[in-house]
């Protein structure tokens, strides 16, 4: 396991090294600076601010400042926020989205895995067609089209929920998020779930089981349930960076305040410190989250070998 | 009254293509303790007509006729009960020992379960008597490899361990589908003496299933020769390669080479198995048979039984084959 | 996803293929339009899209309006004035700055099904030769080419296309290419295992034992009998780009006026659902029906070429 990891983090550094030198690169290679829309700031001003950040330096200088301090965790001050650094953006933003990924993934792993579990135990009757044609219906709802789509429903015409605002996490702000966020994931996993778990049933091994008498629940649970996983652990990675992904899209419509509009907003407002700081703190957890699911394989599959 | 009785046997599976006949009309019988060999090639119906039994066909199978067990007939029993047979009376042992033990289970639990199932027994002790089939099928440091996954042991060993799981609850019957196909020559006679070896020592009856009418004439007292879903010949082992009653037969022993004969190529029957989606009306071997005569296509004549319990499937008398 | 590792089983499914293609022949297209021509939802998706790429081509000759002309008269009362109605030959209604939506959207389903199609191509072409010269060189080659995949796939793409939009401007062919060019790391995984198992055919072994050219190799024989899985996971690419395409313009990160795609005109109906609903529903509506007929379409192309799973 120790040197599983050592060998993680040896493909983990230079990933986020290119992700940070790819971005700076870009973000550099745009044509004017942060600062090119404050028309009537005099040239010394100017000059002034571009030294505080660092500008008027050579920009291998810029780059090598700037992997430096990220290497201490610092992801330095925001160009466009000038009163915050980029950390206490994230500080403050990111633990918004947290709550809401978190309960989006829990909601996908436990709704998705369990209906596509029943779904492919009944096969061919009445409650594998019920989810599998909500599955179907579920997967080509994209949360940038629920997330309206349950705010017009919701919030405009039944005024049920509110149609945004965070008011510290509340249930009521967070129920639309959620839903707008796992749809599709829920319905995804779902049909993986139904056919990975159709396959395994088929397999010789649960043949094996049949003939040494076990009852049916226990086949399922003790006998395929952990091969009928496999598929949707290898699932699990895409769908959390889509979740990360899609909280932009959720702060947008509902205007919770988490680390997406950050985001966006650092986008259009060339705002490279905080681009680039949230950039990289997607990358690292897309590669912690990626290194806890190959450990997730290894307890699943024990053929598997680090 | 035969400990296992089996009366026209009927097996189809529903496809999207139409009804595929895997099994017609079989019907055999056997006694505590003996061995039958249902030999025929692939396709033939063997394995299908021995998961009826066992009530494991897939969900699209239509299965008729009778078996009756130690007196009590199994088919279309309830799955609880039909689980309550399942390895303690009736074990069971597939082909593949690489696909049939799960590989995602330490082979401690996959034995221990079955122990727990039926007897009811602790864990602890179940642990135990499994250490001590291991012992029987004769693992080596059996205490120390029980713990491990089933990859980790080799293709002969693999199966010395289905063998040890079907027989932990001492079963009256031990079904072996195949049992060493998948495995090496040399393991082959291994697996097969210890099959022998441990039916004298539980007085198992066991139903072999095999391609090999070498295995078969090594260890079984009847043989049921099955063609295209159907039996073709039922005879004592002994009986049958003396003196061979179904042009079938005796081309599948013209198949075997000899060591004591000098032969230019390997005898082989022509053709292909017939397509049991579209099985012809009359003998389902006229195509590949050799002294076939035109009404074999149409009709086929009711088995004809003649000496001591044995049965034929032909249109034509013995003395033509 | 919007990360093309949404389809799991794509890998299993390439290995039958390959074995299919191989042992079967020509006999498998003929069985596999059979069985295609049987699942009925994925005819029907097939003629849908159709349809669709017939709109997205000439809609706007279905209406006398065109697709900038602002309605200034109906503007001030858009809740009201601006409703679909055929009688006002707004079929689809008024978008919320006062242009016909109906024009708007086929202008919008022009953009959206050409970002599917051609960020697929581009996904697919990129993908197919990197995974078969990988597979096909192997040793070295294979190892720092599938190392590289490796980095490239722990990247959040999604930001690194956002922040080149936010860099290099909102322009349509750029989104192609971005799009496109981040998309094709699982084609590239998939064609790489193809070429392996090919590999070890006699075919390819005696063109390489009579030293025909690797590359000729490779555009020859490698390529073509992998088309099958290609042509399925081009497939199931469209609909992903299609996505990933209106999540960016979604943002206003995308296309830019005077253009528009299905994500730039649900964003806007999205500010104005409150009073204008029907402009969101509208090319949502669109949307949602093209992605659910390109998931039959998938299911039926899979279901006709993997029929290990009927």
């Amino acid at each position: 396991m120790f040197s599983f990891i050592i060998r993680r983090l040896a493909v983990a550094v230079p990933t986020i090294l290119t992700l940070i030198t790819v971005s700076f690169v870009l973000m550099h290679a745009a044509p004017g600076g942060p600062f090119t829309n404050e028309r009537n700031v005099p040239e010394a001003v100017m000059e002034n601010i571009e030294a505080k950040y660092n500008l008027d330096k050579p920009l291998w200088q810029q780059y090598l400042i700037y992997v430096g301090n990220v290497a201490q965790g610092d992801l330095g001050p925001s160009f466009r926020y000038k009163d915050f650094t980029v950390n206490e953006l994230i500080e403050s933003s990111f633990p918004r989205s947290a709550y809401i990924g978190a309960w989006s993934f829990l909601f996908v792993v436990v709704f998705g895995v369990g209906l596509g579990v029943v779904a492919a135990l009944k096969q061919n009757r009445w409650p594998d067609y019920t989810v599998m044609t909500a599955a179907m219906i579920g997967v080509v709802f994209p949360n940038f089209v629920m997330a309206p789509l349950l705010v017009l429903l919701f919030a405009v015409t039944l005024r049920w929920l509110p149609a945004g605002g965070w008011e510290g996490g509340q249930v009521e702000y967070i129920v639309l998020p959620i839903i707008a966020m796992a749809t599709s994931y829920i319905a995804q996993v779902a049909r993986i779930t139904r056919s990975s778990m159709i396959e395994t049933l088929r397999s010789p091994f649960i043949r094996t089981a049949r003939a040494k008498g076990i009852p049916r629940h226990k086949i399922v649970l003790r006998h395929a349930l952990k091969p009928a996983l496999i598929p949707v652990v290898s699932y699990l990675g895409p769908a959390f960076v889509g979740i990360i992904t899609g909280s932009v899209i959720i702060d947008q419509v509902f205007s919770t305040g988490g680390i997406g509009q950050h985001f966006v907003n650092g986008a259009i407002n060339r705002d490279y410190s905080l681009i680039l700081g949230v950039t990289i703190l997607v990358g690292v957890l897309t590669i912690v989250f990626n290194a806890a699911v190959d450990i997730l394989y290894t307890w699943l599959d024990p053929r598997v070998r680090y | 009254m035969a400990m296992l009785e089996v009366n026209n046997l009927e097996v189809a599976f529903d496809t999207p293509d139409g009804t595929l006949q895997a099994v017609r009309g079989l019907s055999y019988q056997l006694e505590a303790g003996q061995t039958l060999g249902i030999v025929g090639e692939s396709g033939a119906g063997k394995s299908q007509g021995v998961f009826a039994l066992m009530g494991l066909l897939p969900d699209n199978a239509r299965v008729s006729g009778e078996v009756i067990f130690e007196g009590e007939p199994l088919l279309n029993l309830p799955e609880k009960r039909m689980n309550q047979i399942r390895a303690a009376r009736i074990g069971m042992i597939f082909q593949d020992p690489m696909t049939s033990l799960n590989p995602f289970m330490k082979v401690s639990d996959q034995l221990i379960e079955v122990l727990v199932q039926h007897k009811g027994i602790s864990r602890k002790q179940a642990l135990q008597e499994s250490l001590q089939m291991l012992d029987a099928v004769r693992i080596p440091e059996a205490r120390n490899r029980i713990h491990c996954y089933p990859h980790e042991f080799s293709g002969g060993m693999r199966q010395r361990v289905m063998i040890a799981m079907s027989l932990l609850c001492r079963p009256r019957l031990l079904i072996a589908d195949e049992p060493t196909t998948a495995l090496d020559v040399t393991v082959q006679a291994q697996v097969m003496d210890l099959l022998r070896e441990l039916q004298q020592e539980f007085n198992t009856a066991i139903i072999l299933i095999t391609h090999d009418l070498g295995v078969v004439a090594g260890s079984c007292d009847q043989t049921l020769v099955m063609y295209g879903g159907q039996m073709m010949e039922f005879a004592a082992t002994r009986d049958l390669f003396r003196e061979p009653a179904h042009p079938y037969t005796k081309g599948l022993m013209g198949a075997i080479p000899r060591i004591d004969e000098q032969m230019e190529e390997l005898v082989t029957i022509p053709g292909n198995p017939p397509n049991l989606m579209n099985l012809p009306p009359g003998c389902p071997f006229c195509d590949r048979c050799p002294v076939a005569e035109p009404r074999c296509y149409h009709e086929l004549d009711p088995p004809e039984q003649f000496g001591a319990e044995r049965i034929r499937v032909c249109n034509l008398p013995r003395e033509a084959i | 996803m919007f990360f093309s590792d949404k389809h799991a089983g794509m890998g299993e499914l390439a290995d039958t293929l390959a074995e299919d293609a191989y042992t079967e022949g020509r006999s498998l297209w003929r069985d596999a339009r059979r069985r295609f021509m049987g699942h009925r939802a994925a005819v029907a998706s097939l003629v849908v899209l159709v349809l669709l790429l017939l709109f997205s081509a000439f809609g706007q000759f279905l209406s006398p309006l065109d697709n900038e002309s602002i309605d200034w008269a109906s503007l001030p009362n858009l809740d009201e004035d601006g409703v679909p109605s055929l009688a006002s030959q707004h079929y689809f209604g008024l978008d919320p700055i006062g242009r016909d939506l109906y024009q708007r959207t086929v202008q919008g389903s022009r953009i959206s099904l050409m970002v599917g199609v051609l960020g697929a191509l581009t996904a697919v072409v990129i993908g197919t030769l990197y995974g078969a010269i990988s597979g096909y060189v192997g040793g070295r080659t294979d190892a720092i080419m599938m190392r590289t995949l490796e980095v490239l796939s722990a990247f959040p793409f999604m930001f690194l296309v956002i922040v080149l939009m936010a860099v290099f401007g909102r322009n349509v062919l750029l989104i192609f290419v971005a799009i496109g060019a981040v998309s094709w790391l699982n084609m590239a995984r998939i064609v790489r295992g193809q070429t392996l198992s090919l590999k070890r055919k006699e075919y390819i072994e005696a063109a390489m034992s009579v030293g025909v050219h690797p590359l000729l190799i490779v555009l020859r024989h490698i390529v073509p009998n992998v088309l099958g899985v290609v042509i399925v996971y081009a497939t199931l690419l469209v609909p992903e780009m299609i996505l990933f395409e209106s999540f960016i313009s979604f943002l206003g990160l995308g296309v830019s006026e005077p253009y528009t795609s299905w994500g730039a005109l649900i964003s806007e109906g999205a500010d104005a659902m409150w009073t204008a609903p029907w402009t969101l529903i509208f090319p949502m509506l669109m949307l949602v029906l093209t992605l659910f007929c390109f998931n039959f379409l998938g299911d039926g192309l899979r279901d006709a070429l993997d029929p290990k799973d009927r």
